[in-house]
């Protein structure tokens, strides 16, 4: 009996970073199929950079599911195997591949953002194969060189390309792009912002009142290290929802557990559990702003708590439906009608 | 306990570990979602009296940390603490686990 590895599941990890540029490697269509039908163009000065992160949260899952059956079991002891096989051919992504409804559901995300930044008319475009996991993992279990060199790949693309401004969808990538690349990567200059921040300073205006009742869930890494609090509040708010907050919110706010879910998957869940048990005392409708506190809070769940994407609330207040569309009715892709609004002024 | 006299200039030089300043308040402790009694202002004193064996005895609890910030909001010493941790975490991952490019 034996807990999880560190260094076979860390050297495994790194290994697909170096070799095959993420962590937990997913084919391109995988990754880019969110964008099917929404016409995004393939370049442009602003680009909308995914990370990758919703579309691994599914992978991230089933892995996790799988870890976690091996924790303190004898299965533990072959992840030296499975790591030298792992060089070989992709082990992680076939252990890993996630369960169909989680990977439209987080592609579903995805177009929703994309969506609602169609609908504030923001002009952006989509690096399809180039829009790249960023590293976060690598970051935070303090493998710097690895990270380094990544890093250096991700920015040398986005040069090549010609993006002076990154739309980022989730804090892990935000804080990277934003806070930490500039230290580790030479000569770096990109300008970096959330599609919340991005939609927040253009105050859209509501398409439909939301009378809803939520908590918000904040990210720590959005919280305490990006100043991303206020605006998902002010969306949501001016869109008729009524935020009843948490005692641990906003800068205090409290962990969901996920950065130790592969490692250590039972204390995650106990951390997560205790969250969700905090949050539900404030409503039963959570909203969350970063896909892995997503998937971590709702791994374990609570009867009766709804938790759920902040974009998920958006979209409905701030894009369109299609005339006459009943329940489950295609969103409207908007027309650039109006001027498209200059993002790096907005 | 043994130490090493090397240890501390490792993590400081190469990695940034600096928790010199720490009071020893045990407010990161007390706040941490983990509820380790170790953690973290234990396990930055063995770092500072060089304690190596200390440290490659509680790797666990070194990557358990959930880099949550919680702690260092409320420092009063305004001590880099997940800097400090993901620094323990390279010099783990480099000196104990080999890991990396040219790692096992
Ligand atoms: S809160 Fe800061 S000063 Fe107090 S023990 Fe922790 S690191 Fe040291
Ligand atoms: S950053 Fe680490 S040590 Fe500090 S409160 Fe969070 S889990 Fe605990």
């Amino acid at each position: 009996m034996a807990p999880i590895p560190i260094q076979d599941t860390l050297g495994m990890l790194g290994d697909n970073l170096e070799r095959r540029r993420s962590v937990l490697p997913i084919s391109r269509r995988r990754a880019t199929a969110w964008s099917r039908g929404l016409e995004i163009p393939a370049r442009g000065p602003t680009v909308l950079y995914t990370g990758q992160m919703y579309q691994l949260v599914p992978a991230i899952n089933a892995m996790t599911h799988r870890l976690s059956g091996m924790e303190d079991s004898w299965m533990a002891g072959y992840f030296g195997l499975a790591r030298r096989m792992n060089r070989l051919v992709n082990l992680a992504g076939l252990m890993a591949r996630g369960s169909p409804q989680e990977v439209r559901e987080y592609n579903e995300a995805l177009r929703n953002i994309a969506r609602l930044l169609l609908a504030a008319h923001v002009e952006f475009g989509y690096l399809y194969g180039v829009d790249r996991y960023a590293g976060a993992l690598a970051h935070d279990e303090g493998l710097d060189e690895t990270l380094q060199r990544h890093a250096a790949r991700v920015y040398e693309d986005l040069k090549a390309a010609g993006v002076t401004e990154v739309i980022t969808v989730d804090p892990h990538t935000t804080n990277l792009l934003r806070s930490v690349y500039p230290k580790i990567v030479p000569g770096y200059e990109l300008k970096v912002r959330t599609y919340l921040e991005v939609l927040a300073a253009l105050a859209p205006k509501p398409v439909e009142r939301l009378a809803e009742v939520v908590t918000v869930h904040d990210s720590c890494l959005y919280a305490r290290r990006e100043g991303v609090a206020a605006q998902p509040r002010a969306l949501l708010t001016e869109s008729g929802v009524t935020i009843h907050e948490t005692e641990l919110s906003g800068k205090a706010t409290q962990c969901c557990g996920g950065p130790i879910e592969m490692l250590f998957p039972k204390r995650s869940n106990d951390i997560a559990a205790r969250r969700v048990e905090q949050l539900a005392k404030s409503a039963d409708r959570v909203v969350t702003l970063c896909p892995l506190c997503l998937a971590n809070l709702r791994r374990v769940g609570r009867p009766g708590v709804e938790i759920d994407d902040v974009s998920s609330y958006l979209v409905r207040g701030y894009c369109p439906r299609v005339p006459n569309g009943g329940a489950g009715a295609e969103l409207t892709e908007p027309r650039h009608a109006a001027p498209a609004q200059a993002v790096a002024g907005a | 306990m043994r130490v090493d006299p090397t240890l501390r200039q490792a993590l400081g030089d190469g990695n940034g570990f600096d928790a010199s300043s720490c009071l020893n308040c045990g407010s990161c402790t007390a706040l941490c979602p983990l509820g380790l009694e170790l953690f973290p202002r234990k396990l930055f004193r063995y770092a500072l009296l060089g304690a190596r064996d200390k440290l490659v005895e509680n790797t666990d609890t070194v990557y358990s940390c959930l880099l949550c910030k919680m702690c260092e909001e409320n420092c009063p010493a305004g001590v880099h603490i997940t800097d400090n941790v993901r620094a323990l975490r390279v010099y783990l991952g480099r000196e104990v686990f080999h890991l990396g490019p040219r790692g096992v």
